[in-house]
């Protein structure tokens, strides 16, 4: 735990020292959120757009899980520039419980995260999007979104350690960027057609998104499968982190 | 053989970037077919001197002319008649040797058969020859280097300017750079204006030496007049026996001045280099046996010290 | 100053072909794109009043003006490794004009724009669209996206002559890319619903470009949305060139 918060402790100094570094995670979902909320919404007449929520709250929901999925990458994009630095090396001979290192850099993308998701619900309600969840709904939407965030962190950091170099950053940002685009992004899943639908429907990603798009217009849906899948992609995706970082202090 | 009738000159050239006056008033001459080293510290204004000269940099002040032309107003024709290998080996990753010099010869309008054969030359010179197809981020630094200078000389200046052209390089490929930058100034008759923070360098290649700091010539001349300037070798012995200590005292004050020396050794400073082999001779003819003689002579560092007030290492450090 | 600019150009494109790693995500991204955004907003051919019932003919032309935003960022990150190299003061020392190192160093970004609309365009008619104008409007869409990459390269240019580093240029693009964002590429202008998001999207210069485009795939010989497309990409190439001159001149403040 001494690790982890460490960890965690230095990561978020070096954020707030380099504001910068706020600006590509926040940036990318906010400008995704008013091209598609704002360039979009008339897709909400298309018949069979069955989501009463209003097209905003619609987007918002994606916006929301595709900043805490790329919050999670580019804590990655750290671990990694760790490695070619060397910081990260001194971390493994350091520590004594090396599962905190993992833990450490969690935390602080969860921490950088949450200001984000502060920033784009401001904005969101700013721009008038209606929220027909009561205070549980809103609760499992952003613990769904914590659940990503940190499942974007493990995806990315498995691949850090493993490359140990900026270098592998498209490695983690493409899978994750496809994952999210292959989802129902801008109609729901009935809408869309031909092979990205049959796509969408295997796609987890699908699940979670229905689940929060429910959650924010008060009609929880396919709860338990969502949190399901979200709890199992963090455990497959926990082990991913933990064996790359036996990759990396194998590598020394 | 001098190939231009004209060198380098400058008198008063100033250079202020906004609060910090890089250089702050230089007056120098270099002769055609001359080797001058600019020595200096980091920060003294070497490279903003030399991108000045070479017309990079406007001057705030002052004026200099290269090979006749002046710098801020013929900037053209004093491009024409230079070459220069920066700091920075400032080459293409993803160009092959051969393709760099294909493309500065085609920008200085060598054409056709004439630019093959400078290529082909050229890579020869420099040892690059079966290199010379690869792409440069294969190249180590002295390959680097070396590409450099090629380029440099790819359209026959009258005048070279090098900044620092051996740092970084390891000993081997420094003595080969060295070689060729004497050879054309001893065969070809080209004008070299050399940058270096290396004494060694300065003292083995330089017919005359500059030495700056904060921007201001503060000595110039050949390197043994500086070191003349400053003082006269010293010659410490250790004799082989402890006991003839006193002994090799009377001896050695027969020569010069006492000196500081390391405990059980005696030192002096002699009067010329000539006084050495009177010493080894006074000692054979004494039955004196030496178990050490070691012999110091001034160096540019001991000139430096001698004009600033600190040595070139400590004024690196500030 | 023609073969100035022939060696300059020459260099660009050899050595932006020579990074495989560059080019290939440029090329391929936008495609990637193409097939998710086709068929994942495919609904939106049902709006009443939307121009096709094809989105993959809606959509093709933003596919251009995307790879032409890649390729000015490949063009200005390889600029500012020459400016961090000291490569452009080499350059500097040669005869070379400024207008010729400014325009030559556009080839890369022109030889990928080129490459990418031949892809695209192909794609585009291998999964069944039909170009309204013919082979002569996709000879007039490949000009226009090759004139769209030039535009955007320049902009490039410039960023790094202004920044002098990679990291300074690839830092402004968010930016560059929000601006393509805010506009009519997902939907014709006249069925942006949301007020505020249709005038920005009316008066941005990028509408004008995919919509130019847009008319020769789906529309037919449009000459008003053919004249604003072309007009507003030579401005581009215009105002960029302009702001990159007075830059190089900053930079490489030669005598």
């Amino acid at each position: 735990m001494d690790v982890a918060l460490g960890l965690a402790h230095r990561q978020v100094t070096v954020l707030f020292k380099n504001p910068s570094l706020f600006i590509p995670p926040m940036l990318f979902p906010l400008m995704n959120f008013m091209a598609f909320a704002g360039g979009l919404s008339r897709l909400r007449h298309v018949p069979g757009f069955d989501f009463h929520g209003g097209y905003t709250a619609f987007q918002f929901v994606f916006v929301l899980l595709q900043s805490a999925a790329f919050g999670g990458v580019f804590a990655g994009f750290g671990i990694a520039r760790d490695f070619e630095r060397g910081f990260a090396r001194r971390l493994l001979v350091s520590a004594p419980q090396r599962s905190g290192i993992i833990a450490g850099y969690a935390i602080a993308a969860l921490v950088r995260w949450a200001m984000i998701a502060v920033v784009l619900t401001g904005v969101a309600l700013v721009a008038r999007m209606k929220i027909g969840g009561n205070g549980v709904d809103l609760f499992g939407l952003y613990g769904l979104a914590i659940i990503f965030n940190q499942v974007g962190l493990l995806w990315a950091a498995g691949v850090a350690m493993r490359f140990r170099s900026v270098q592998a950053g498209p490695l983690m940002q493409t899978p994750v960027f496809m994952a999210l685009f292959l989802a129902p992004v801008y109609v729901p899943l009935d809408l869309l057609r031909g092979w990205i639908h049959a796509v969408a429907r295997l796609n987890p990603l699908t699940f979670i998104l229905e689940a929060g798009r429910g959650f924010i217009q008060g009609e929880p849906t396919q709860v338990a499968l969502a949190f399901g899948l979200a709890l199992a992609l963090f455990v497959v995706f926990a082990v991913w982190a933990r064996t790359g970082l036996r990759a990396a202090e194998n590598a020394g | 053989m001098s190939r231009s009738d004209e060198g380098i000159e400058a008198i008063g050239l100033r250079r202020q970037f906004k609060d910090v006056e890089a250089v702050a008033g230089i007056d120098l001459r270099v002769l055609p077919g001359e080797i001058y080293g600019f020595l200096g510290p980091n920060g003294a204004g070497k490279s903003t001197t030399v991108h000045m000269l070479t017309t990079l940099l406007p001057p705030s002040g002052g004026r200099a002319t290269v090979a006749g032309f002046d710098v801020a107003k013929q900037g053209a024709q004093v491009r024409a008649a230079i070459g220069a290998a920066l700091q920075e080996a400032a080459l293409d990753p993803f160009l092959t040797g051969a393709e760099h010099l294909r493309l500065q010869a085609s920008l200085h309008g060598i054409r056709g058969d004439e630019r093959k054969r400078l290529i082909g030359q050229l890579l020869d010179r420099v040892g690059l020859a079966s290199a010379g197809n690869r792409k440069v981020r294969t190249y180590s630094g002295g390959m680097k280097r070396r590409l450099d200078l090629a380029l440099a000389l790819i359209h026959d200046p009258s005048i070279l300017f090098l900044d620092e052209p051996t740092t970084g390089l390891d000993p081997q490929s420094r003595t080969a750079l060295w070689d060729e930058v004497g050879r054309l100034a001893r065969e070809e008759g080209v004008t070299v204006f050399l940058t270096t923070q290396y004494l060694e360098e300065a003292d083995v290649l330089a017919h005359r030496v500059g030495i700056i700091d904060h921007g201001r010539i503060v000595a110039e001349g050949t390197p043994g007049q500086l070191k003349a300037q400053i003082g006269k070798p010293t010659v410490e012995v250790v004799p082989e026996s402890p006991d003839e200590l006193e002994r090799l005292r009377e001896l050695l004050r027969r020569f010069g001045a006492e000196t500081a020396a390391r405990p059980g050794a005696f030192a002096v400073q002699l009067e010329g280099h000539g006084a050495l082999p009177e010493v080894v001779r006074a000692l054979d003819t004494e039955n004196l046996r030496a178990a050490q003689i070691n012999l110091h002579e001034p160096s540019l560092d001991d000139v430096f010290l001698a004009k600033t007030g600190r040595t070139l290492e400590g004024a690196e450090e500030e | 100053m023609t073969q100035q600019i022939w060696l300059i150009a020459r260099r660009s494109v050899v050595r932006t072909f020579r990074q495989p790693g560059t080019w290939i995500p440029p090329l391929t991204f936008p495609l990637m794109l193409m097939a998710v955004n086709s068929n994942g907003l495919r609904a939106a051919t049902h709006l009443p009043g939307f121009p096709t019932d094809s989105f993959l003919a809606f959509f093709l032309p933003f596919s251009f003006l995307q790879g032409a935003l890649f390729a000015s960022g490949i063009a200005g990150v390889d600029l500012a490794r020459d400016i961090d190299t000291g490569f452009l003061n080499r350059l500097a020392l040669t005869p070379v004009r400024g207008s010729a190192l400014l325009i030559g160093q556009i080839g890369g970004a022109v030889g990928l724009g080129a490459l990418q609309a031949c892809v695209y365009l192909a794609v585009g008619l291998i999964a069944g669209v039909h170009i309204e104008t013919g082979v002569a409007g996709a000879f007039l869409i490949l000009l226009l996206a090759v004139l769209i990459a030039t535009g955007w390269g320049t902009l490039g240019l410039w960023l790094a002559l202004r920044t002098g580093s990679g990291e300074g240029v690839q830092s402004q693009f968010p930016l560059l890319f929000f601006a393509t964002f805010i506009s009519s590429m997902n939907l014709p202008r006249n069925l942006i619903e949301v007020t505020w998001f249709r005038d920005v999207a009316t008066i941005n210069p990028v509408s004008y470009m995919i919509e130019g485009l847009r008319s020769l795939v789906i529309s037919g010989w449009d000459t008003q949305a053919l004249l604003l497309g072309f007009g507003f990409t030579l401005a581009l190439i215009a105002v960029s060139l302009g702001l990159a001159g007075r830059q190089l001149k900053v930079r490489m403040a030669r005598t």
